[in-house]
């Protein structure tokens, strides 16, 4: 070999498996990879650990268990909106129209609930199919056809806004049946004690997949990282659990008696969901063949091609996802109003899915993104509303609340922008 | 050699409309050697590739694998005869690391097709190592991080861990150093070693005086001369590739200077 060799592989067996040395080796790995830019979870959670503090320290009530549940539920259709938009995004595509196709969704839903008496089931899985068929045409349109998707969105959103109108009629919302399971999904809670069920099954659930991962590697002869630090992470997420599974244990009806029994206490259903939803799309993005055909067409289509991948099928399979989850959202946000307003899913909804996503570390160019980044970021975004409506009182709130929004939002984009430059450097 | 060559072409023909880019040309590769294959630009190269590859059809000639001719009708057919084409830009994707690039496209699953992660990375590295590649920190570092010589060093073992019988190597120097064209000319040689039938495109007449075993000339469209390195100087390969022949080298006197035989 010649005197430019920069490297030597080093056989795994010379390195220690476990002790400080493999704690130290693990550490200038992970320093390393940071350094190149792989700067993963690190600026959300930083972000959103700075802003809980911050406003937890202007604003007293800010880590009660009445506005943590209240941050939950509104940080919930957000998070499952920026699940979807971070497929389309991995492609380097956009969907402008993943809110109004929630509200529509979730219109068609209600309108079949209300005025012609479907079951909340049936109801619900039109609502959704209808979802999986929208993103089915967009990523038609786009991968067949060639239109930017930018575009397509576009149409659609401006299109299904008035469907939506059309649908709901000059009344202006449609309410949902109260004690559907529909709204109890946003607005009814866990029981403590399946809530604690669930916690455990969690935690193990996670330190057996990890333990396994480290193990199955073990036994291939490659490296694994060092036990201790997947018990540092299974502690972290254990404890962090257990401290939203108490504090969600507080009643937060001030006005339940010995009389009336009607506490508020337990964790919202749609976190239950949320855990679901995560899991799934992170196991299919990151354990299955598809999934890796995401990123590989994000980051290289041609390259992609040559190696046999279908991009058209790819691509088509993004909006479905993303539209399907949409609709998702649409419900949640159905749940959380009790009703579907005529103008469901338009304004800002779409922005701050977007924004949850590029916040949590998706890339805007494509070939960069992970679900987690949406739960992270939809926190984020969460938090950041939530905070600034109490910080700011007054005629003008609602303004300031907007301009702040769209400046997180530019921040993580410029962001996004200088670290993807730092990469190709 | 008591076997046949491993990739032979027979008066292959090609045009594209009325432009005749490939007329009767003739290659053998051999396993076990570098076969060079040079030419000005315009000369037909690419396109030659391209046939083999099976991106084009060839419109007469034969393509023969091992002693059996074989009609190639797209990548996937020359894929399965064992011809892997590594392209000048490469085809990895950057946001992938290593093991993933190498495997993209033919993932190894596990009974519940998930990813077999762990069996794809010990391949990876077997196939670097069988290459002597010590150039790589990490199979598990992203490609973007890679220089240009770990990259076409990435590209080119992906061919060993497919056990591809014919690998082609379009221009795999041209934007590299000195250090580390000399790397990747070095891993040229040990794939060959390996007992691949390696054909090497090349502009760089250094290169190929260095590493080819036999060089094929291409002068506009038809297979000037197939010579064997020793039996050549490089001003005669020179004198092949812009004229079309070199002393009694190469075309006859009318059809070098391209007129209508």
């Amino acid at each position: 070999m010649s005197a430019q060799t920069d490297h030597l592989v080093k056989p795994d067996s010379a390195e220690p498996v476990e002790g400080l040395g493999a704690l130290s080796t693990y550490i200038r790995d992970y320093v390393g990879r940071v350094r190149g830019g792989e700067l993963g979870s690190i600026p959300a959670m930083v972000g959103l650990i700075v802003i809980t503090v911050v406003f937890a320290v202007v604003h007293q009530g800010f880590l009660s268990a009445y506005n943590i549940e209240a941050l939950v539920i509104q940080a919930a259709p957000i998070i499952v909106m920026a699940m979807g938009l971070v497929f389309v995004l991995l492609l380097g595509e956009i969907d402008l129209s993943a809110g109004t196709t929630g509200g529509l969704c979730s219109a068609i839903m209600a309108v079949l609930m209300i005025r012609h008496g479907a079951s909340w089931w049936f109801g619900l899985l039109i609502g959704l199919g209808v979802g999986v068929l929208i993103g089915l045409g967009i990523g038609w349109l786009r991968a067949r056809i060639g239109v930017p998707s930018f575009v397509i969105t576009l149409a659609t959103f401006l299109a299904f806004q008035g469907v939506t109108l059309i649908l709901i009629g000059g009344q202006g919302a449609v309410t949902l049946p109260a004690g559907s399971p529909i709204i109890k999904l946003e607005n009814s809670f866990v029981p403590l004690w399946l809530g604690w069920v669930l916690w455990a099954l969690f935690v193990i659930g996670y330190a057996a997949v990890k333990v396994n991962d480290a193990l199955g590697r073990q036994r291939s002869g490659l490296s694994r990282p060092p036990f201790t630090v997947i018990a540092a992470k299974v502690v972290v997420l254990a404890a962090l659990g257990a401290a939203f599974t108490y504090e969600m244990g507080i009643n937060r009806n001030l006005s339940a008696n010995a009389f009336f029994n009607n506490k508020a206490e337990g964790m919202p259903w749609v976190v239950v969901l949320l855990v679901i939803l995560f899991a799934a799309w992170h196991f299919i993005l990151s354990r299955t063949p598809y999934g890796r055909h995401l990123y590989a067409v994000g980051g290289n289509e041609e390259a992609s091609r040559r190696a046999g991948i279908v991009v058209s099928r790819i691509r088509i399979s993004v909006f479905a996802i993303c539209s399907g989850m949409a609709a998702v959202s649409g419900v949640i946000a159905a749940s959380l109003l009790q009703s579907v307003q005529s103008n469901a899913g338009a304004g800002n909804t779409l922005l701050l899915a977007v924004g949850a996503a590029v916040i949590g570390g998706t890339s805007l160019f494509g070939g960069h993104g992970r679900v987690i980044d949406a739960v992270l970021g939809g926190l984020v975004v969460a938090v950041i509303i939530n905070g600034m409506s109490d910080l700011i009182q007054g005629a003008n709130s609602a303004g300031y609340e907007w301009v702040v929004t769209g400046a997180v939002l530019l921040l993580a984009a410029g962001f996004d922008a200088v670290v993807r430059r730092a990469r190709a450097s | 050699m008591a076997t046949h060559p491993t990739l032979e072409l027979r008066g292959v023909d090609k045009s594209f409309g009325p432009v005749h880019v490939l007329s009767s040309v003739d290659l053998t590769a051999l396993s076990g050697e570098v076969t060079a294959l040079v030419g000005d630009n315009g000369a037909g190269k690419s396109t030659l590739i391209k046939c083999i590859g099976g991106i084009h059809r060839i419109d007469a000639g034969e393509l023969v694998f091992d002693g059996t001719p074989h009609v190639v009708t797209g990548p996937r057919d020359a894929a399965q005869l064992g011809v892997e084409i590594v392209y000048q830009d490469l085809a990895l994707a950057d946001n992938l690391d290593i093991v993933q690039n190498m495997f993209l496209g033919r993932e190894k699953v596990t009974g519940l097709h998930t990813l077999d992660e762990n069996s794809m990375e010990k391949l990876a590295r077997q196939a670097l190592t069988s290459l002597s590649v010590r150039t790589v920190r990490s199979v598990r570092q992203r490609v973007a991080s890679l220089s240009g010589g770990q990259r076409q060093t990435v590209a080119i073992a992906k061919s060993v861990l497919w056990q591809s019988k014919i690998v082609i190597l379009d221009e795999p120097t041209a934007a590299l150093g000195v250090a580390q064209t000399e790397q990747v000319l070095d891993l040229v040689r040990r794939l060959a070693e390996q007992g691949v039938a390696v054909i090497l495109v090349s502009h760089n007449m250094n290169d190929v005086m260095k590493v080819a075993d036999s060089i094929g000339v291409l002068f506009l469209g038809r297979m000037a001369a197939q010579v064997r390195r020793e039996d050549v100087t490089q001003t005669q390969v020179v004198e092949l590739i812009t004229a079309g022949r070199s002393g009694d080298l190469g075309l006859s006197r009318e059809e070098s200077t391209g007129a209508a035989i």
